[in-house]
């Protein structure tokens, strides 16, 4: 829903007259892991008519969730403010920001029009160095968007600062579950990245498992017993249609991701008991098998530029991670750590894999480079898996099952440093995230 | 055709699962007259139920194994020859793993198992055309607690006995 609402008007508003330079610009390196999260202040953005009350009040919340949620920023309450912002053009009164060890001041104005349109004007200041950071921006959409502005909000601020992609405006495909252990029901559904707006696809009566966002995010892959056998199927987001990929009789398929281009879906196909790694054409459905093993080679997944594919395999006894050219040929191990490693995920910059790894009873979500250095765990519990990568390259998200008899699953986050784990707000249980990319 | 074969199978799975709940009548040794011992019932030994009951209509694995111990072979065994003898039934043979694993290497593992008592199946006289199989990987736990007492129970391939979907 929402998919066209959203004009991005790029507004220069004049700067408030002539600035000194900064000293140190106001500046996260996310790769350093910020230990110390950066004091800011986003103040109720002001409303410009009386409708917009509400909404400019909320909006300057969800742009505060957004930025604390990562762990790089910190809130400063209103209560702490001197200052009131009552007016988007006055100037601002650094020293009363600065008093309160603000680092960052985010202003905004809201105005609600006829016809149910918004609009949303933003600043960004760097009160140390008194002046704004970057230019103005106005946003203009429905009114039922108005989270989403605010995620761009956000994203903008972010962006600034790290000097890195976001990630705020996006959304998850997930399995949401429901009842006990050997009753469970999953529905595929789909939310905003921070778990609103929750929108089903699929009813409950067929097992589903494991969506996957096409590269644009139109379209989802994902595995259904809808038959009564575990099948392929690609679904229009927009219209909520879906048509089954893959179905030969007595084969299972299961394990599909998208080719960056969109065009191709890498998946596993099960035939006679064994596992294989195939890709198909979506266009012409015509299929290719890439890896011809009597074990199972399962869980492929493109490098961006689609050139390699890394998947796991216990050929030599136990799964490990293995990288082979997108047309197949031999395969490379990359992973040589003790324990076992399945569902490799490429990065979005290709620099890394991410991978859940068993080890001594023990679940992990971990990352390595592409030649399997530097592997880093990053999550440890009863049962960790299927990390899936924010747009920017900074998060994971993965599924976290509990333990015992009431056990169930959870979605959670962690950023790649290993630090603010977070559990991610779902009405019910949910497992199986794909992050989808950041939104036009 | 095909909705009616699942019609079949679903009828027959949940009166399977019916039976299989105990009720304060089971283990008493006195047929106590009524239906208890007529056509469908668990002593008419070409009932499903009877082959659910009697003959034993699963086998279990070691973790991550899919080979049949000499357990497992007795067992199937018995299927085999049941399914010989009542050839009007075809069946769905449904590989299992426990919850230790990921998704998809649990699906890949749940194929394996359901294979292995297929081909077993078949060596021992079964016609292939008869046998189908499917893997639910760790989706579908028969025991919920996070221990090896209930992973064992987990990891099994069921064979289900269906209506022949052919005919």
């Amino acid at each position: 829903m929402m998919k066209r609402f959203l004009t991005l008007l790029s507004v220069f508003f004049c700067l408030l007259g002539g600035q000194p330079l900064a000293a140190a610009p106001l500046r996260i390196e996310i790769t350093e892991g910020v230990i110390e999260p950066l004091p800011y202040a986003v103040p109720d953005f002001v409303a410009e008519n009386a409708a917009a009350g509400t909404v400019a009040r909320d909006l300057a919340r969800v742009v505060a969730e957004d930025l604390s949620g990562t762990g790089l920023f910190r809130d400063i309450p209103a209560s702490a403010h001197i200052s009131k912002i009552t007016s988007f053009s006055s100037p601002v009164e650094f020293a009363d920001w600065k008093a309160i060890n603000a680092q960052a001041l985010i202003t905004g104005a809201v105005s609600l029009q006829s016809g149910g349109r918004l609009v949303v004007k933003f600043r960004v200041y760097d009160v140390f160095a008194g002046q704004e950071l970057g230019n103005g921006l106005q946003f203009a959409g429905t009114q039922d968007g108005w989270r989403r502005m605010a995620h761009k909000v956000a994203d903008a601020v972010y962006s600034r600062i790290t000097g890195e992609g976001a990630y705020f405006d996006s959304r998850v495909v997930f399995v949401s579950e429901t009842g006990p252990k050997d009753d469970r029901k999953k529905r595929l559904a789909i939310m905003d990245y921070d778990g609103a707006n929750v929108q089903y696809l699929t009813d409950s009566s067929s097992i589903v498992l494991a969506p996957r966002f096409s590269p644009t995010g139109d379209r989802i892959l994902y595995t259904s017993y809808e038959t009564g056998f575990p099948q392929i199927y690609v679904l229009d987001v927009a219209s909520v249609g879906r048509r089954v990929l893959e179905q030969q009789a007595g084969t299972m398929s299961f394990a599909p991701r998208f080719s960056p281009d969109g065009r191709a879906v890498v998946y596993s196909l099960t035939q006679g008991g064994n596992t294989d790694i195939y890709k198909m054409d979506i266009g012409t459905g015509r299929s290719q098998r890439l890896t011809s093993a009597p074990s199972i080679e399962t869980a492929p997944s493109f490098s961006p530029d689609g050139r390699r594919i890394v998947f796991e395999s216990d050929r030599s006894g136990t799964q490990q991670l293995y990288i082979m050219s997108a047309d197949g040929g031999e395969p490379q191990r990359i992973s040589f750590g003790q324990g076992r490693y399945g569902t490799p995920v490429w990065s979005p910059r290709g620099d890394l894999v991410a991978f859940t790894k068993q080890s001594k009873g023990r679940f992990h979500i971990g990352v390595m480079r592409t030649d399997g250095s530097e592997e880093r765990l990053l999550t440890a519990s009863f049962l960790d898996e299927g990390p899936t990568w924010s747009p920017n390259g900074r998060v994971i998200m993965f599924t976290r099952e509990s333990q015992g008899a009431n056990g169930s699953a959870s979605l959670y986050t962690v950023d790649i440093t290993g630090r603010n784990l977070k559990r991610v707000k779902t009405i019910s249980g949910a497992s199986d995230p794909a992050w989808s990319p950041l939104q036009d | 055709m095909k909705h009616l074969t699942r019609a079949v199978l679903l009828t027959s799975v949940l009166a399977l699962a019916a039976c299989s709940n105990p009720d304060r009548f089971q283990g008493n040794e006195v047929n106590l007259g009524g239906g208890a011992g007529g056509p469908g019932s668990a002593s008419d030994p070409t009932s499903p139920l009877y082959f659910q009951q009697s003959v034993g209509d699963r086998v279990l694995f070691a973790v991550d194994q899919s080979n049949l111990g000499s357990d497992a072979q007795i067992t199937l065994d018995g299927q085999a020859q049941w399914l010989m003898t009542n050839s009007d039934y075809t069946a769905i043979i449904e590989g299992h793993a426990d919850e230790q694993g990921t998704r998809e290497y649990n699906l890949a593992l749940g194929a394996r198992r359901a294979n292995a008592v297929q081909e077993y199946l078949i060596q021992q006289g079964v016609s292939p055309s008869r046998l189908k199989v499917v893997s639910y990987g760790k989706e579908r736990p028969i025991e919920i607690c996070s221990q090896e007492a209930c992973y064992a129970k987990n990891r099994r391939a069921v064979t289900v006995i269906a209506a022949d979907y052919n005919s």
